[in-house]
């Protein structure tokens, strides 16, 4: 039955042979969202994004896409565009002729047509290269030429594969800004595919983690960081540092864990209920949410510990810190002081952190 | 310490001994044979051995083999007949070949080893052996004659029944067997081209509304031009010079240009008019080969889109 979103993935499965690549997925997207499919490489998104161009028919369940059934419907039918990872621009053609193919399917006169490709070059800021090659193009222009091409047919949906992986950092940051404003300007649904947490995070209005063929979770960037379902979530979606824990007393929300790695019981808040005591969970702590000084710390939770490591970035330096039970954990420092006297290799610190920060994993 | 061989050769190494290799090779099989066929297209006949010469009563340059080759139409009309044939062979290659050469590059890893095997396996037996074999199949006493004539008979009202088809010692016969021989040459050169090309260009162009056949012409057939020109030319070329394949099978009353040179050289010992033919009909087969150099030049400019990873 069909229900209010604009992409529904309903219950979907593709079978390779026997290798299930996507299991039973189900997905809701609204019009006009951003959304991100984040995973590992083999987690399935790359084929979740062919099943949704059509270059791929799923073994099982369905997908509709503005409340159209799309089973059966070749991708050359599909209001389904794609920006592929490699961009894919036809090398015997020139610009114009890239932006303007799509458009040989639709009724409509040259010059039309012609104003289109131009409109289109415009948006990417592309105009005055209609008559390049592509091969006459550097990495970040193709890529331009590529979403261009995507987009003159006015698709439904656009599909970007690994928008931003072919390109080096300083463009990264600006394609980036630039590709949310062009989907801010043209509404269309973005999909985006991708391995890179920073680049799910930042394109997407929501995202979804997959992992093996499966969706874990599925939320806004900053819920699905703060309050990852499942240590692998945790894991991928930034640092982390999880440490095994044995549930003592639960009063009033408030839970006593003993972590054998702290040879200490430190009290942490858990939305996670209901605890039973005895059970082991696993405290997850990212660097940013722990604070490092040289004293032990007057309120909340601390662990003694070493220096082992320090990267230095200017702003900010990630330590690790090397606990009594040799177990490792990372805290993030920004440098806000110049004159501070910030703790060196092999120094005694203590590891603070608030009942709230950490968070209670099951699975 | 940098004179003499052993000075030369610690300078320049082994690179300038492996590229002068096949030059020397060019120009000892090639320029200098060709320069000897040019020279003895301008001597005169004589009736001695070599039977050709120059000074004395005889001219030192004498154009008189050029002038025949365009005044008796024999020469004209022989070259008219070589270049329909092989144009047509060349494109009948293309037709059964392209899809071969596309067919190989959709099938998966291991039966494409086996199918490119097939295309080359014919190469394993004589060459004459197989036209051999063909003019045993064409013949009008052949099974495969009484196949056809069956056929034709069944088919069509008893006034046009006919006793055999006649295949065998026609133009027919010459196209069909060079089809035959030159098709591996056409369609090896394709698949190396097709190999090569992008699929995901494939996905692009169907993702924008392009159906299957439409992606061919709009992608893949453009893309593949230097593969056709160059299975064109080593279709063509040979094809047009072929010797053994009109002798044994052709109209002798249709001679191809091969058959005039070598009747020129052997049977008429005109050796001066047998060269000018064949310098006239190298001429011919360099125009299109230069062409074609400048083709692919332009196309290996347009080549390098390498692929982000």
């Amino acid at each position: 039955m069909p229900g209010d979103g604009f992409i529904e993935i309903d219950g979907v499965s593709k079978f390779f042979g026997t290798f299930p690549a996507v299991r039973d997925v189900s997905l809701t997207m609204a019009r006009g969202e951003c959304f991100a499919l984040l995973g590992a490489s083999g987690c399935g998104k790359t084929t979740l994004l062919r099943m949704l161009a059509g270059f791929e028919e799923p073994t099982a369940g369905r997908i509709r896409i503005d409340g159209q059934d799309m089973t059966g419907v070749p991708p050359w039918e599909r209001p389904v565009h794609m920006m592929f990872q490699s961009y894919a621009l036809f090398p015997h053609m020139s610009v114009a002729k890239n932006v303007g193919y799509g458009l040989k399917h639709e009724s409509m006169g040259r010059a039309e047509r012609a104003a289109r490709v131009a409109e289109m070059l415009d948006l990417v800021q592309m105009t005055g290269f209609e008559d390049r090659k592509p091969h006459q193009l550097s990495g970040g222009q193709r890529q331009r030429v590529a979403l261009a091409r995507a987009l003159a047919r006015q698709p439904k949906v656009l599909l970007l594969d690994e928008p931003l992986a072919a390109l080096d950092k300083k463009l990264r940051e600006a394609t980036q800004f630039e590709l949310m404003a062009i989907q801010a300007r043209t509404k269309v649904n973005f999909v985006i595919v991708t391995h890179d947490q920073e680049e799910a995070m930042t394109l997407s209005d929501r995202l979804a983690v997959m992992h093996q063929g499966t969706v874990l979770q599925v939320g806004r960037a900053g819920d699905v960081y703060e309050n990852p379902g499942s240590r692998y979530v945790a894991g991928f979606l930034g640092t982390v540092s999880q440490f095994a824990g044995r549930v003592g007393a639960v009063t009033d929300g408030m839970v006593a864990l003993e972590v054998p790695d702290f040879a200490a019981t430190v009290q942490v808040t858990s939305p996670l209920a209901p605890l039973l005591p005895g059970e082991t969970l696993t405290l997850a702590l990212r660097p940013e949410k722990v604070r490092l000084t040289r004293e032990r710390p007057a309120g909340g939770n601390a662990v003694p510990g070493t220096v082992r490591d320090l990267a230095y970035f200017g702003k900010d330096s990630l330590y690790r810190i090397t606990l009594p039970s040799g177990a490792l954990i990372s805290v993030h420092a920004v440098n806000a002081s110049r004159g501070a006297q910030a703790p060196d290799w092999d120094d005694e610190v203590w590891v603070g952190f608030d009942a709230g920060a950490g968070i209670l994993l099951r699975d | 310490m940098g004179s003499g061989i052993p000075g030369w050769f610690n300078r320049r190494g082994w690179r300038d001994l492996i590229i002068a290799v096949p030059y020397l090779w060019l120009v000892l099989l090639f320029l200098v044979p060709f320069l000897i066929v040019l020279a003895m297209s301008v001597a005169t006949r004589t009736p001695t051995q070599p039977p050709f010469g120059y000074g004395g009563e005889n001219p030192w340059i004498n154009l008189e083999g050029y002038a025949r080759l365009f005044t008796d139409t024999l020469y004209l009309r022989s070259f008219l007949i070589s270049l329909v044939n092989a144009g047509v062979a060349t494109i009948l290659c293309l037709l059964i070949g392209y899809p071969m050469a596309l067919g190989l590059t959709r099938v998966g890893p291991g039966w494409r080893g086996i199918l490119l095997m097939l295309v080359i396996l014919p190469f394993w037996t004589s060459f004459l052996l197989r036209v051999y074999a063909w003019m045993g199949l064409m013949g009008r006493n052949s099974w495969f004659n009484g196949l056809l004539t069956d056929l034709h008979n069944l088919l069509t009202p008893e006034t046009w029944a006919i006793t055999h088809v006649p295949m065998m010692h026609s133009n027919f016969a010459v196209v069909l067997v060079m089809v035959y021989t030159y098709l591996p040459f056409m369609i090896l050169p394709l698949y190396a081209n097709l190999e090569r090309l992008d699929r995901t260009l494939d996905e692009a162009a169907t993702d924008l509304g392009s159906r299957p056949f439409r992606v061919f012409l709009d992608v893949t057939l453009p893309q593949s031009v230097p593969g056709i020109i160059a299975g064109g030319l080593l279709v063509f070329i040979p094809a047009a010079g072929e010797l053994v394949i009109p002798t044994l099978v052709g109209d002798a009353r249709m001679p191809m240009i091969g058959r005039v040179i070598s009747d020129e050289f052997s049977a008429a010992r005109d050796w001066p008019m047998a060269s000018s033919v064949a310098v006239v009909l190298l001429v011919l087969m360099v125009g299109p080969t230069l062409l074609f150099a400048r083709y692919s030049g332009r196309a290996e400019g347009a080549e390098p889109m390498e692929t982000p990873r």
